[in-house]
This record gives C-alpha cells, sequence and structure tokens, in this order.
C-alpha cells in the first residue's frame, strides 16, 4: 500500500496548503495543480485491479459469490455489473462525504450508503430481469458483505478525492467481473455446454461419445478455475512473485 | 542389452548442453536411468548408497499390483461372459479382459506419462519416477466401461492438479490415483456409478440373462446387505467392480510383498483394519433391532472384503508420500481411515465406495496429525528433562 500512503500524505499537504491558505492573507492564492482527467495516476488507478492488485486474484475478496454466481455467463456479467455499480458510486459518495464523516461511526455510514446502493441494484434487477434476479437470489443482497466493497472504501475512498476513488471503483468492479467471467466461460462451457445459454458444443460432439463435466457445475470447480488463473498470472506477472 | 547401450550412448551427447536437443534433456535422460542403472557415484563425504531408489520402490509396488491387475482381467471376462449365461475357458475369459483393460491402461500411461514429461522440460528438472504406480493404479480404480478420453482427461487432472502444481512428485498431498477416480467421480457420475460395472458388449447369439444384477455389493449393502454375494465369493473376488479392487486375495498377495519389502507400511495398513471393524462392530451394536436386513447389520469382517476397501488400505493408504510421517501417526491415521470408510458406506448411499473419500479425507489431515504427534511428544520429553 505505498502508493496509496504516498497519496494520502501528499492529499494532506494539499488541505495543509489549504488551511494555511484560509488563514493566511487573502492575497496569496494557493497554487493548486489542476490533474487531468485521465492522468498517468488515474489511468493506473483503474487500471491496476484488472491484474497487479486484482481483488479476488490478488487480494483473495469476495471468492465466496465468485463461487456461486458462475456456473453461467449470464448471471455472472449481470453480478459484475452490479458489485461494480455498487462499489464505483459508494467510493464517490463515501469520498465525497470523507471530511464530514467522523472517523468512529464510519463503518455504520458507510454501510449505509452501500446498502442503499444496493437496494437500488436489487430492485432493479427485479423490475427488469426477474429470472436473473431469482438466479441471483441472495448473492445480490449479499454485495453488501462483499469484502471488496468494504475494502475499497476503507482503503482508498476514506482518503481520496472523489474522481480518483470513482475510477478505482470502476477499476475493482471490472477486475472482480473479470474474474467472474474467466471462471463463468469455462464452468458454462464445460458444465453445460453453452455460452451464455448458446449452445457451443456441437450435437456431433455429443454423438461420438462427449459428456459435459458435471464437477464444473459444482462450487469446486470455480476453485480449481480461478486456482488456475492465480497460477497462470503468476507465471507471467513478475510483479506478483512475492507478494503473498 | 549391448546394441540398447551403444543406442543410447551415441544419442547420448545430442542431449547434453550445447547438443541438438538439449531442451528435451530431462526426456532423454528418464529413458536411460528407467533401461540402466545410473552410472551416479558419490562424491564429497561418505553417503551409504542403497539399492534401494525410488525407481526401485515404484517398481516393487508395480509389482505387487500384478496380481490385481491379472485378476482383475480375467474377472472382467468371468462377469461378461456369466452376465450372457456363457461357459467359457479361463483363457478366453481372460483374452476378454485384457481387451477391454489394456487400452486404459495404455491411456493412462501415455497422457499422465506425457504430462510429466511436458512439465519435466518446461521446468528444466528430470522427469522422476513417480507416474509409474499412478498410471497403473488408475485404470485399476475405474469401471471397465469408462470412455477412455476420460481416463486420459482424468490423468491429465491428477498429475497437473494433483501433483505438478505441488511442485511434483513426493510434494502431493493427496494420492494422485484417487484425485483422478474422485474427479471422475464428480464430474461423470453417470460414467462411475450404477450399471457400469460389467462390459455388456453384445455376444451375437445370446442375450442377457434373466438374473443378470449389475449392482456391486456396495451397491446391494445399502438397501438389503443379505443380497450381497457371500463373503467367500467377495474374498476371491468373483463380483462385478472396478477393474483391480474385486479380489481381496490379491490385495493379500500384494500385501505380502509390500510389507516384506518395506515399502508399504504394515502399520497403516492393520491400522485400517482395525477401524473398520470396530466401526463395523460398533455400528452393528447401534443398529436398529427391528429392520433385520438394515445396513448397519452387517457383519464388521465384511467391510474388510466388500468394495474397493482392501484395495484402498494396501495400496493407496499406504503411499509413503500422503500419508502420516510418523508411526504413532500412522495408527491414527489408519485407523480413521476405517472408521470414514464404514461410516460413509453405511450413513450415506449416494457415495457407495466411501474409500476414496476416507483417504482423500486423511490425506488432509495427514500434516495435522504428525504436527499433534511431534508435538505430543516434545512436551511428554520436557515434562521427563
Amino acid at each position: 500500500m505505498n502508493e496509496e500512503e504516498q497519496l494520502m500524505s501528499e492529499e494532506e499537504q494539499l488541505t495543509t496548503v489549504r488551511e494555511e491558505a484560509t488563514t493566511a492573507t487573502p492575497s496569496v492564492v494557493p497554487v493548486k495543480k489542476r490533474e487531468a482527467l485521465f492522468s498517468k495516476k488515474n489511468v493506473q488507478t483503474l487500471r491496476d485491479p484488472l491484474d497487479d492488485t486484482n481483488p479476488v486474484t490478488v487480494q483473495v475478496l469476495g471468492i465466496c459469490s465468485a463461487l456461486a454466481v458462475t456456473v453461467q455467463m449470464k448471471p455472472a456479467l449481470i453480478m459484475a455489473l452490479g458489485v461494480t455499480f455498487v462499489v464505483a458510486f459508494s467510493n464517490l459518495i463515501v469520498s465525497m462525504l470523507r471530511r464530514t464523516i467522523p472517523t468512529r461511526i464510519r463503518i455504520i455510514v458507510q454501510l449505509i450508503i452501500v446498502a442503499m446502493l444496493v437496494t437500488i441494484v436489487d430492485q432493479l434487477l427485479k423490475a427488469y430481469m426477474f429470472d436473473i434476479s431469482k438466479k441471483l437470489s441472495v448473492f445480490v443482497g449479499l454485495i453488501i458483505t462483499n469484502c471488496i466493497v468494504m475494502g475499497r472504501l476503507e482503503a482508498f475512498a476514506l482518503a481520496q478525492r472523489p474522481w480518483p476513488a470513482f475510477l478505482d471503483g470502476i477499476g475493482n468492479g471490472l477486475g472482480y467481473g473479470l474474474i467472474l467471467l474467466v471462471v463463468a466461460f469455462f464452468r458454462e462451457l464445460f458444465g453445460a455446454g453453452t455460452l451464455f445459454g448458446f449452445k457451443v458444443v456441437p450435437q456431433w460432439a455429443y454423438d461420438m461419445g462427449y459428456v459435459n463435466n458435471g464437477l464444473m457445475v459444482l462450487p469446486p470447480a470455480a476453485l480449481f478455475v480461478i486456482g488456475i488463473y492465480i497460477w497462470w498470472q503468476r507465471s507471467r506477472n513478475q510483479k506478483l512473485i512475492n507478494v503473498s | 542389452m549391448k546394441p540398447i547401450r551403444t543406442l543410447v550412448d551415441t544419442a547420448k551427447p545430442h542431449f547434453h548442453k550445447g547438443g541438438r536437443f538439449e531442451k528435451l534433456h530431462p526426456a532423454f535422460d528418464a529413458l536411460e536411468t528407467f533401461l540402466f542403472v545410473p552410472g551416479h557415484t558419490t562424491h564429497n563425504g561418505v553417503h551409504i548408497r542403497d539399492a534401494m531408489d525410488l525407481k526401485r520402490a515404484m517398481f516393487t509396488v508395480i509389482v505387487a499390483l500384478t496380481p490385481t491387475l491379472l485378476f482383475g482381467m480375467w474377472n472382467v471376462g468371468y462377469q461378461h461372459y456369466q452376465a450372457y449365461g456363457m461357459q467359457v475357458s479361463f483363457v478366453d475369459n481372460f483374452l476378454f479382459g485384457a481387451q477391454r483393460v489394456l487400452p486404459i491402461v495404455i491411456v493412462s500411461y501415455a497422457v499422465g506419462l506425457g504430462v510429466e514429461f511436458i512439465f519435466a522440460i518446461l521446468r528444466g528438472h528430470q522427469v522422476s519416477e513417480g507416474y509409474l504406480v499412478t498410471g497403473m493404479l488408475i485404470p485399476l480404480i475405474l469401471p471397465v466401461t469408462i470412455p477412455l478420453w476420460m481416463v486420459g482427461l482424468a490423468a491429465i487432472f491428477c498429475t497437473v492438479l494433483g501433483k505438478e502444481i505441488f511442485g511434483g512428485t513426493g510434494m502431493n498431498f493427496m494420492n494422485p490415483a484417487l484425485l483422478a477416480r474422485a474427479f471422475l467421480f464428480f464430474a461423470f457420475p453417470a460414467y462411475m456409478t450404477g450399471d457400469v460395472w460389467v462390459d455388456l458388449t453384445p455376444e451375437p447369439g445370446h442375450a442377457l440373462v434373466d438374473a443378470y444384477s449389475g449392482a456391486t455389493s456396495l451397491v446391494a449393502f445399502d438397501t438389503n446387505w443379505t443380497d450381497m454375494p457371500s463373503a467367500w465369493r467377495q474374498f476371491w473376488g468373483f463380483e462385478a467392480g472396478s477393474i483391480g479392487e474385486t479380489s481381496t486375495f490379491a490385495c493379500l498377495l500384494g500385501a505380502l510383498l509390500l510389507i516384506g519389502t518395506g515399502v508399504g507400511s504394515w502399520k497403516i495398513i492393520v491400522a485400517c483394519c482395525l477401524g473398520a471393524l470396530g466401526m463395523g462392530l460398533l455400528m452393528n451394536v447401534l443398529a436398529p433391532a427391528d429392520i433385520a436386513n438394515h445396513a448397519m447389520h452387517t457383519p464388521a469382517y465384511y467391510h474388510l472384503l466388500m468394495g474397493g476397501f482392501a484395495f484402498g488400505a494396501v495400496y493407496m493408504a499406504t503411499d509413503p508420500v500422503s500419508a502420516a510421517h510418523t508411526e504413532r501417526g500412522k495408527w491414527i491415521y489408519g485407523i480413521l481411515i476405517g472408521v470414514f470408510t464404514v461410516v460413509l458406506r453405511v450413513f450415506n448411499p449416494a457415495y457407495p465406495e466411501g474409500v476414496m473419500l476416507a483417504i482423500l479425507l486423511m490425506n488432509v489431515f495427514a500434516p495435522l496429525i504428525d504436527h499433534v504427534v511431534v508435538e505430543q511428544h516434545i512436551k511428554t520429553r520436557s515434562k521427563r528433562a
């Protein structure tokens, strides 16, 4: 978390500069560099969670739902979008409120914000995608307890300005979604021979004796796939070799 | 011998550093040491070199497995012809079985060794002998009707996820062959349970006999234990089941060799039997008196003869890598395998073969058992000091 500490200290410096500015003579205007919307740092905030700091395979958060909703691609995609929405906007809101939230009750405040967003997702799904909502069942509600959400709020949003916090939320949501989709791809392909509900494995393969793999439908298969993904990721990405 | 030696010697330079096939050196080395005794000599310091290296130990297990393999081949033919009510000679039974079993053995070895060679070349280490035994165990614990591609898939799964991912032979914490079976059991349940135990290739001019039932004794036992074949038949193995596991007698022959050469631990084998017997007796005591054919009434010694218990206890539980290492730990490990086997068999009809799951479970617990035993030992010693 070196990078974040650095960011935090930068921000503290900024605030002290600003406080000095308000107390000092008004003629001194604080010199504040405006950061571009997609500066190098911001792009990195957005991109890192896809690989280097992936919430599922590197931080090992949100494993529970990764096992539960990845039997098919479609629920996995919806779940990924839901989590991305919740992480991004809770990051944004908490970041905007970060100066007014009293430290001692911050968890409760964060929970209320997250719960509100999750309720929005849940109601939207029930209204427009009832069958998916049925399939995801309790796991939409459980986004509240998804460690990724709380983790990003505590580790990032509370100490960052709204825009980077929002980007961080999007990035982590996408990083989570990436793993979900990869896992769901293999589980649906080998477990049911379909992708997004469309038949992919041709009939002649079944006629020749191919059989869908029943193990892939069971939760352990998600662990196997995630494990192999981590194996592949670490053999490719040198930065991750000594992380743990 | 001589022509092979010269052939190997002429090929050798190509595989050494700077040679044309340098990358394939592990594969060459594996073949050479398989054919000839390695020429390594001891340097620096005094060592005692025993003839008993890993290759020899693995080969002993293979030899110990041959009775079950040969009996299994004969039994496959016997079960097949019996289902059609045909009386054929011993040789015909054996030939039919060999025809069905050998492809499974070949696929298991070819695919598994292929994966091992690929990993050895990728990682630049030597091919280890670990797969020799696993490759033989896998066919012996599968039904004879299993499609060959499933055997190959299971071999890939168990070598990659059961062994290579942890660092290869000697690093696996579970028995790879059992892992292969568990994989198939959960992945393709329709091919691992039910009417799969007897090869029912149609025989022209013959129909299935009326009394034919494809159920193994483990399935019969859950509904009515008195329907099982007699204890004597189960001991010799004239019943349906996985290829190599039906005959307790063949397993006993293997056990004698394993114990005699010191490759397998007699403590684990005895402990497994004790655990199963003890739990079986406890079941008899607790069995409901009003249901005479309830599975809990099964005589305790039946559990040693039924299904793959003997095979599991002799060849799987004694796997020196995944078993407990401390002497006291071996007793605990074995007894718990026996206990869990009987518990799973009696109380969970969905998983007829409890041995597989019991051994895998205890494989996971083996390091913990060792830890507890060692800590306990330290405690008693420090008390005495």
